[in-house]
């Protein structure tokens, strides 16, 4: 077993563009569920509006890339507005059937034919990143090496990007839980007749929570489609959605680090799983293939159901995940 | 697009199964392989062609090729497409129109634009093969957004597919709806249980009880071959209830008794769907199929309506059984006693009834029920992840109908049901999973505690 | 604990009962708003002289049941008046009307002479008035002293985008917690401002709801059950505050069961039954009502009517 292609893979794959895109997408579902108590599940409906906010103006409308991630912000916006105005008012649960209805249908509507001039349809929207790359300080085709790990120019750029964004999200979240709205959100989410008997508008706060949370939900979309340099419907699937919920809860929902940690420890996770399964010497792989019929073929879907088991579990016997504390654990509720 | 089309519906035996499975799989991950890898390679550069490859992606994402479809450069000559979608036609110098013959398309798919069959100008030079792109999508249209005529026929049978849709959703919508009412809990996992009524039936159909325990294959059936689909739904039943009772004895029940919190426990559903899902597909592979007995029906005609006997039959069957049901709920003793914990459980509790054996009872009968609604699903197609297909079409009915009330998940599901088949008179069929959710939206806004729900807003 | 300027409850003895015993009571205990109520008529719906809040025609049904119907109610500007009523009166469903936490089906509520219909729960705190909760409120996973400084109104730091930057909110920080600090010390719980108020003991946490509820500086105090489930030693260092809050000027509204909480503080009271208001008046005037003592009895309360009795001679 070649254990120095597998370290190599798993270290890549700890700082590599998934774990910042789902590191992302984590620390807007965190501001969601974490600080404000919201049940989002379709944080990938958010990443799917921004995603194709900045695909659709600069590929079909023709304008520059900046304007493009302008919009995709502004899509992320209304989506917020659209979703969270009727059903914040409403018990808790229907913010979460809402959502998770909505991403469903976002991408049923982006991949339907009759959009084929809009949203690229089944083929999705290609040619859009060209001015992110043009700004590209390393070179394109040359690796770069240190230390363990080894980029692309190309790749390289996506990740100083990437963690750059990633800092500034952590940063704006943790400014805003530690100022008095920070607060006013935490007191509302443990008890929002208390906090509404104090003078704090409940609605309001929890409608500014879920935009900033699909916001960043939505640089996390735009950031993984550039890194493609695709845009393609069937990604924004619902799994991605879970998969995002699985990082929360294991970094532990509600601390400002949890997600970026919960990210890597998951991708590094899966990756260092997948290539010690390929990477078995043939008896072994023979062995598993005869007993649980595992092949090349399905290794893939072994990570979901390890996913899905490591959810179950995780809920049930750790719901504050490593880093949350008992006594804040947002999973604790009702 | 399954790639048993073609052969025999009966799926191979467990033993020789396997050699078959590894060839599918083998021939799986070779078009796989060669479909992902395929846009972005070129042809080995014998001299210059045209060349291209025929695929498209269906609902669920995944890539099929198309074979046997006829490309023509104008001059030079026609091809077919081979087993992997490809074609290659060598060209001198030139400008060419390339035309594919939308005629030799299979029946459910179609060129997502019908004016592009003609690629004008393709130019080819320089010993540079050029790749011609023909964009190729699920559906029957072939022309984008005519809505066809809105005439009675179209409505009647539109109305009785809907009732078909409508009466198979209630049966899954009734437990996901008591189990709320119930326990308050949002059961993420409850369409994973109808996948598992049409799963296990479809493995009791041809496998007997034999795939699980290898030996028992030589046995006669019930042990050791299929049975017949009506025996086979019954055990699909039967295996439906026990997954019922097996998670709410082990995994909810424990964690309601630890003071697991109702959050926890709706991300424990998730987990769970995710990983039933996931396993089935591991299971089961990701085609689609269809059940050994009643598989090729011609229609019945009743008047403007077009309905297959199996389809008729299990109509009728849900409809007695939702009345079943329904007497069940207003007569017997555990009937009365589920409304009342749906309804108020600390009342229900202090009036001395076992909330423990109702919510028992709640799992058990709305997961058999789930079962039987995803055996009356699979008489269309069994697939592993139907269930997670309608997991937007349930919350939509158990929404509009009220979250608690068995009575409102019948009411709501024949309400989306209907509300869905009716709606592909004006808009697009690809969309009408949407209306789904058009309906649960306006629900919430208008009327958050659905049709016959009791108003539990947040002041 | 009883505020240090006024005379104490040991410095002078207890009174006798009878009809001036309302009078004496308060020359006795130096309540600064004696005398207010001479001359109000004991009845239902009686007009006071200083009204801080006026209900008229309030009504609130569910289903075919009306749960409130008031045809007028005034509230006298800095008294301590007790709601109270045999269960299922509808006080809390009125309570809930008057604070914005539940829309009367009609009527017409007017804080300080403003109209109050259809607003907010939450904008009346910043119109001075503020409520707790008959269950405990205190947010547990918050410290003490961060459930005191989320009790300041007019915060800028609560606005969205001022708070992404600290110059511009921190300074009144400073100053929110300086007055948090002084008002936990008031209440004898500065010592633990960094404890979560989740690891506090019950009758702690009623405290900080107290505590915290001043943190609005209201002109009104609206307490659901202060008293339920507290026990005696605390009961006599919450009254202590409650009568603190008069001498501060602050108008008090409590729901209240025990009946010796209600004689022993209460200014005024108001009976209700079955969604009405039955009966006004002093302690006194109601513990010799008839009416009063039928719709008690009428249902299966507890309260210690019979104690009453030694005060009807």
């Amino acid at each position: 077993m070649d254990w120095g292609f597998i370290f190599e893979r798993t270290f890549s794959a700890m700082i590599g563009p998934e774990v910042v895109v789902f590191a992302l997408a984590a620390i807007g579902l965190n501001v969601h569920f974490g600080y404000a108590g919201l049940l989002n599940f379709g944080q990938v409906g958010f990443m799917a509006a921004g995603a194709y906010g900045l695909g659709m103006t600069v590929h079909w409308m023709g304008l520059s890339f900046w304007l493009g991630i302008f919009m995709g912000i502004g899509y992320s916006v209304v989506l917020a507005l659209i979703l969270g105005l009727p059903t914040l008012r409403l018990r808790a649960d229907y913010l979460g059937l809402v959502t998770i209805a909505s991403s469903e249908t976002i991408r049923l509507f982006v991949r339907w034919r009759g959009n084929r001039g809009r949203t690229g349809a089944s083929e999705g929207i290609g040619e859009f990143a060209g001015a992110f790359y043009d700004i590209n300080p390393f070179k394109t085709g040359v690796f770069y090496q240190f230390g363990p790990f080894k980029f692309l120019g190309r790749d390289l750029w996506v990740l100083v990007v990437g963690w750059s964004l990633l800092l500034l999200a952590v940063l704006v979240v943790w400014q805003l839980m530690r100022s008095p709205w920070g607060r006013a959100l935490k007191a509302i989410r443990e008890d929002e007749d208390a906090a509404r008997a104090l003078g704090k508008n409940a609605y309001a706060l929890k409608v500014q929570a879920l935009i900033l949370g699909g916001v960043i939900g939505g640089v996390a979309g735009m950031l993984q489609v550039v890194q493609k340099a695709s845009i393609q419907p069937d990604t924004f699937n619902p799994v991605i959605t879970f998969l995002i919920w699985t990082i929360l809860i294991l970094g532990g929902p509600g601390r400002v680090w949890s997600p970026v940690i919960g990210s890597m420890i998951y991708w590094s996770l899966i990756v260092f799983i997948e290539n010690v399964l390929r990477g078995l010497p043939d008896g072994a792989r023979d062995g598993l293939e005869s007993t649980v019929e595992l092949s090349d073929f399905n290794i893939g879907q072994f990570r979901f159901i390890l996913v899905g088991l490591g959810l179950v579990l995780l809920a049930r016997y750790r719901p504050q995940g490593i880093f949350g504390s008992r006594e804040e654990m947002a999973l604790d509720d009702r | 697009m399954s790639l048993h089309s073609g052969k025999r519906q009966q799926a191979p035996r467990p033993r020789s199964g396997r050699v078959l499975s590894y060839l599918v799989g083998g021939l799986s991950i070779l078009i796989a392989a060669l479909a992902f890898g395929g846009t972005a390679q070129a042809q080995d550069d014998d001299g210059q062609a045209i060349f291209g490859q025929l695929q498209y992606r269906n609902e669920q994402g995944e890539t099929v090729v198309l074979p046997d479809v006829e490309i023509t450069v104008d001059g030079v000559g026609s091809v077919t497409t081979d087993d992997n979608g490809e074609f290659r036609i060598d060209v001198p110098d030139g400008e060419y129109s390339v035309t594919l013959d939308i005629e030799t398309l299979p029946p459910g798919v179609s060129l997502s634009d019908s004016d592009r069959a003609v690629l004008p100008v393709v130019r080819v030079a320089d010993g540079a093969s050029q790749r011609v792109l023909f964009p190729i999508v699920e559906g029957e249209f072939g022309a984008p957004d005519r809505a066809s005529t809105i005439n009675f026929r179209r409505f009647a049978q539109l109305t009785a597919e809907g009732l078909k849709t409508g009466l198979y959703l209630a049966m899954a919508a009734i437990g996901l709806s008591m189990i709320f009412g119930t326990t308050g809990l949002v059961n993420f996992a409850h369409a994973e249980l109808v996948t598992w009524g049409m799963l296990s039936t479809y493995f009791f159909n041809f496998y007997g009880f034999a795939g699980a325990i290898g030996f028992m294959a030589a046995w006669p059936a019930p042990f050791g071959g299929g049975v017949n689909l009506i025996f086979a739904a019954a055990f699909g039943v039967a295996a439906g209830g026990s997954m019922g009772w097996f998670l709410n004895r082990f995994i909810f029940k424990n964690a309601r008794r630890a003071g697991v919190g109702l959050i926890a426990q709706m991300v424990m559903t998730i987990g769970l769907s995710i990983l039933m899902r996931y396993l089935f597909l591991y299971n089961f592979r990701g085609n689609p199929r269809t059940f050994g007995d009643f598989a090729a029906q011609r229609a019945v005609s009743l008047g403007p309506i077009e309905l297959t006997r199996k389809d008729l039959l299990a109509m009728g069957l849900s409809i007695l059984l939702l009345l079943g049901v329904g007497a069940y709920m207003q007569m017997t003793k555990m009937g009365k006693a589920m409304r009342a914990v749906a309804d108020n459980r600390e009342l229900a509790e202090s009036s001395g009834i076992d909330v423990e054996k109702v919510i028992n009872w709640v799992w058990v009968s709305g997961a058999a029920l789930a079962a039987l609604g995803g055996v009356f699903f699979g008489l269309d197609q069994v697939k592993w992840d139907f269930g997670f297909r309608t997991l937007l079409l349930l919350f939509a009915a158990v929404t509009l109908g009220g979250l608690g009330t068995a009575y409102g998940a019948l009411v709501g599901a024949l309400v989306v049901g209907l509300a869905i088949q009716l709606s592909t008179l004006f808009i697009d069929a690809e969309l009408k999973n949407m209306t789904a959710l058009l309906v649960m939206v306006v629900i919430l806004l208008f009327r958050p505690q659905g049709i016959l729900g009791r108003s539990e807003r947040i002041g | 604990m009883t505020d240090e300027a006024r005379p104490t409850d040991e410095d002078h003895g207890s009174t006798a009962g009878g009809g001036g015993a309302a009078s004496v009571r308060d020359a006795v205990f130096d309540n600064p708003i004696a005398g207010v109520f001479d001359g109000v008529e004991p009845v239902p719906g009686a007009a006071k002289s200083d009204p801080i809040l006026v209900a008229k025609d309030v009504v609130r049904t569910f289903g075919g049941l009306t749960a409130v119907a008031v045809d007028h109610l005034e509230i006298q500007r800095g008294a301590i008046t007790a709601l109270i009523g045999p269960n299922g009166a509808g006080k809390t469903t009125f309570f809930n009307l008057l604070t914005g936490f539940d829309k009367p089906d009609r009527g017409d509520v007017s804080l300080g002479g403003k109209s109050i219909n259809n607003v907010a729960s939450y904008k009346l705190a910043k119109q001075g008035m503020v409520r707790t909760f008959q269950l405990t409120k205190a947010l547990s996973r918050l410290t003490v002293i961060e459930n005191m400084k989320l009790g300041a109104t007019g915060q800028i730091g609560e606005s969205f985008w001022r708070a992404l930057i600290t110059p511009l909110w921190s300074a009144q920080e400073k100053d929110v917690e300086r007055r948090a600090t002084e008002l936990l010390e008031r209440f004898n719980m500065a010592h633990m401002s960094d404890e979560f108020a989740g690891t506090m003991s019950g009758g702690q946490r009623k405290l900080i709801e107290m505590a915290r509820a001043l943190m609005t500086d209201p002109r009104i105090v609206m307490l659901d059950e202060p008293m339920a489930g507290v026990n005696p030693a605390l009961t006599q260092s919450l009254l202590g505050h409650v009568k603190g809050l008069r001498s501060e000027g602050r108008t008090v509204i409590f729901v209240e069961h025990d009946m010796d909480v209600v004689r022993d503080i209460s200014d005024w009271v108001v009976v209700m039954a079955e969604g009405a208001i039955i009966a006004e008046g002093t302690p006194d005037d109601i513990a010799s009502n008839p009416e009063v003592i039928d719709a008690y009895l009428g249902s299966h309360h507890d309260s210690d009517l019979s104690e009453d009795e030694e005060f009807e001679s």
